[in-house]
């Protein structure tokens, strides 16, 4: 058994949001009706957008390529499902900025006209691989082929993950499952119900990157989930080409931002990240447990990314969820699927309530790596005060799990001392929100630093 | 945050989503549930005095409070700003010096200090979180040098064993006969850990003080390092001095009991505003504090030394923040 202790590994600072995994967390994953039309952003991931290779009016099988990846760090987007390309449109997404979008009418395509051939219309699948046997480049072509991109919040190009320069040193593969973020139950799903494919795939990738060691971390309010992974990462129950990889599960403190890469990876190997610095820079190598699945399934089952796997929760929607959706959904259909809102609705967010983006737009679609819609009531968001003074009381430094001391930093960002806040450290901040959940005066801390980041960012780039 | 467009609303305009940037959602504490926790947690601290002192000692107080909610109201309506009575600060500030009083002190007298700790100890500044110095302490440092006698006149404990005389201890020990040991003029430890002794009306009892700050140490509110360390400094310096001259110097745990040493450590060492930011910061601060107290009371002039050593202490604050900027996590040591 897996027990909770109250020891279990974590890192300093942090705070506890009640984390209403409840709502969801008992619910399985269930497949969403296709929507009418799927919008589908040539940018769903982070680096250079993609670029279109069909065009308006064009029937497309399931999978089909639509659009190319860029040189560098991009990502190719298929199509989740068959139809037709009914535009190439500007439109909002979720991310609260406007971009190219390819429209897709899912439906049979249309009646081959005298004389043509029969088209092919069954859905575009790639060979399946043998895992045991794949050789590294070919995870990779594979993964950048099935337009997989980072599960975990960033969208980050999964097969640029993959392929470290040669002179990285990595040692150990950690296998993010800590889902932090308060309401989402998604990867607590995916652990509870594909334990074995999870450790099978995080075995996979711990081959490509040439490690023989896994770090499976879970937070200890999700206990079922690590006692399911322990017992498919017993050995009897694995493949033999799994033999010489260590597949350890570990039960971490349920605190946020456990689920940072920095917060984990030092709770994992007591290994900090520098500032600046990649995770790779202390032999580590970081998935998330929906990246490490996506990975298996288009390697050993020739998929491809068509599907968001996400949490429908919040008091303020009918009836929560666990949906697994067509890349492209609008979110207004999903939230429609889910029974609607209910009149107390105070915000409506595509992530987590701690990172996640408030929505104007419900026709913005779900993206590859959207985790969660959420609906909240007035009740659910805390206190309501006007942002006052800040009192100084240091709990925004208390907490903030990189050191930092973000009432300084929001005001050295305030009054445009933009250069002071760069040798502050003020690039550091992830944006994980702590500071902001803790300050008793509601001062926007996570506002001023974004915007103290900004400015840091192009005095580097002057002085370069 | 702003309304959002009506292409959000599904619900018929019934609901008005809203939009901001994240986190979206907030702890519990508040500023405000904050400065009322402190006022609560003093509770226990006012009902001690006013059991050693009987009920008309309220009055001092109650004048005191008056005295800084009017202040802050009229200064704010005068400044056209807002009405923040109901955040907690001004009737804290008026509480905590209300506390540290003579309990026979004149109201007026009070009231006035009331008036001074919002004026020139917050407002002159810029109102809330702007202070440099402990507002209440600004307002006893004026009153101890605009009345000398009323400040240091005190009133008899009627639950102590001797219920006439009105000297507080630590005056028994400054100005104590030549020849005459600081042991034997020191009441027991268990009248000064009770509060059944001669002070001010919320500091005497330690009980008390223990109960409402540890509730705030628990909570979170005031943060256990500033304390401890106070406590420390104040140990260590006294215990120090102790061990080198039993007969002349009083030991450590009179120097924890004694005055407004507690009452100092948790309530005033502890403000939000006029302390330190960081954990090394906060702890730097207490010991600063609790050794400056134990100087000034054997060394100086006075008997009792908390209210200067935690308004010197203020002053070091942007110093020590300075000084004190934690590394960054993964940075190079």
């Amino acid at each position: 058994m897996v027990r909770l202790r109250l020891r279990d590994r974590s890192f300093r600072g942090g705070v506890h949001p009640r984390d209403e995994k409840a709502l969801t967390r008992d619910l399985p994953l269930q497949d969403m009706p296709d929507p009418d039309v799927l919008l589908l952003p040539l940018q769903q991931h982070l680096g250079r957008p993609s670029v279109p290779a069909v065009k308006k009016g064009e029937w497309v099988r399931e999978g089909q390529l639509l659009a190319e990846a860029q040189d560098g760090i991009s990502a190719v987007v298929r199509a989740p499902r068959a139809g037709t390309i009914t535009a190439l449109q500007s439109g909002g997404t979720a991310s609260g900025f406007p971009g190219r979008m390819i429209a897709l009418k899912p439906g049979p395509p249309p009646p081959a006209a005298d004389g043509e051939e029969a088209r092919e219309t069954a859905p575009v699948t790639l060979p399946a691989l043998d895992p045991g046997a794949v050789a590294p480049a070919d995870v990779v072509a594979r993964t950048r082929a099935a337009g997989i991109v980072g599960q975990g919040g960033a969208a980050f190009p999964t097969a640029v993950k993959l392929a470290p320069p040669q002179d990285a040193k990595l040692d150990v593969l950690i296998v993010n499952g800590c889902e932090c973020e308060p309401y989402l139950t998604r990867d607590y799903r995916l652990m509870i119900e594909r334990p074995a494919e999870l450790v099978e795939g995080s075995a996979l990738l711990a081959r490509t990157l040439g490690v023989a060691r896994v770090v499976i971390g879970v937070e200890n309010n999700k206990l079922d989930a690590a006692e399911a992974l322990r017992s498919a990462a017993a050995a009897p129950r694995r493949a033999a080409w799994t033999a010489g990889i260590a597949v350890e599960v570990l039960p971490l403190r349920t605190k946020y931002p456990q689920g940072a890469e920095k917060m984990l990876i030092e709770a994992a190997t007591r290994r900090r990240v520098p500032p600046g610095g990649l995770p790779m820079a202390v032999g580590a190598a970081i998935q998330n447990v929906g990246t490490v699945l996506a990975v298996r399934d288009a390697v050993v089952d020739g998929r491809v990314q068509t599907n968001a796997v996400l949490t429908v929760s919040g008091r303020a929607i009918r009836r929560p969820a666990n949906l697994r959706v067509a890349v492209g959904t609008p979110i207004a259909d999903v939230i429609a699927h889910c029974g609607g809102l209910t009149d107390e609705v105070a915000r409506i967010i595509v992530g987590g309530p701690m990172m996640g983006v408030a929505q104007h737009d419900l026709a913005a679609p779900v993206v590859k790596a959207c985790s969660g819609i959420l609906a909240l009531t007035r009740e659910e968001l805390g206190p309501s005060l006007e942002p006052g003074n800040c009192v100084r009381c240091g709990r925004c430094a208390e907490a903030c799990p990189l050191n930092l001391v973000p009432s300084r930093l929001s005001r050295l960002a305030e009054r445009q001392r933009f250069e002071e806040a760069r040798d502050s450290g003020i690039e550091v901040c992830m944006e994980c929100g702590t500071c902001a959940f803790t300050c008793p005066s509601h001062v926007p801390l996570v506002q001023w630093l974004r915007l103290g980041k900004q400015e840091a960012r192009k005095l580097g780039r002057r002085a370069s | 945050m702003s309304a959002a467009p009506a292409a959000l609303d599904q619900t018929g305009g019934r609901a008005t989503p809203t939009l901001a940037t994240s986190p979206h959602l907030h702890g519990w504490w508040t500023t405000p549930r904050m400065m009322w926790a402190v006022v609560a947690a003093l509770v226990p601290s006012l009902a001690a005095g006013l059991a050693f002192f009987g009920w008309q000692a309220a009055g001092v107080p109650l004048a005191a409070v008056a005295g800084s909610a009017a202040a802050e109201a009229a200064i704010n309506r005068w400044r056209k700003l807002p009405f923040t009575l109901g955040d907690g600060s001004a009737v804290l500030t008026g509480l905590l010096l209300g506390l540290i009083l003579p309990p026979s002190l004149p109201l007026w007298m009070a009231g006035l200090g009331g008036i001074v700790s919002i004026g020139l100890g917050k407002a002159v500044f810029g109102g809330l979180g702007m202070n440099i110095f402990n507002p209440a302490l600004v307002g006893r440092a004026f009153m101890q040098a605009a009345f000398p006698v009323s400040m240091t006149t005190w009133a008899a404990n009627r639950l102590a064993a001797d219920a006439v005389s009105a000297a507080t201890p630590l005056a028994l020990v400054k100005f104590r006969e030549p020849g005459l040991g600081a042991v034997e003029v020191a009441p027991p430890i268990r009248d000064l850990f009770l509060g059944t002794i001669p002070g001010c009306l919320g500091e005497t009892s330690a009980l008390a003080i223990l109960i409402g700050g540890g509730a705030l140490l628990l909570l979170k509110v005031a943060n256990w390092r500033t304390p401890l360390a106070m406590a420390a400094g104040a140990a260590l310096f006294g215990g120090a001095l102790w061990a080198c001259n039993p007969a002349q110097y009083p030991h450590p745990l009179f120097h924890l009991l004694s005055g407004g040493f507690l009452f100092g450590a948790l309530f005033m060492a502890t403000d939000l505003v006029t302390t330190p930011i960081t954990g090394r910061g906060m702890a730097i601060f207490g010991f600063g504090a609790g050794f400056l107290t134990v100087l000034i009371r054997l060394f100086g002039g006075l008997p009792e030394g908390v209210m200067y050593s935690i308004l010197i202490m203020n002053a070091a604050v942007p110093l020590i923040n300075r000084w004190m900027r934690p590394r960054i996590f993964g940075a190079a040591r």
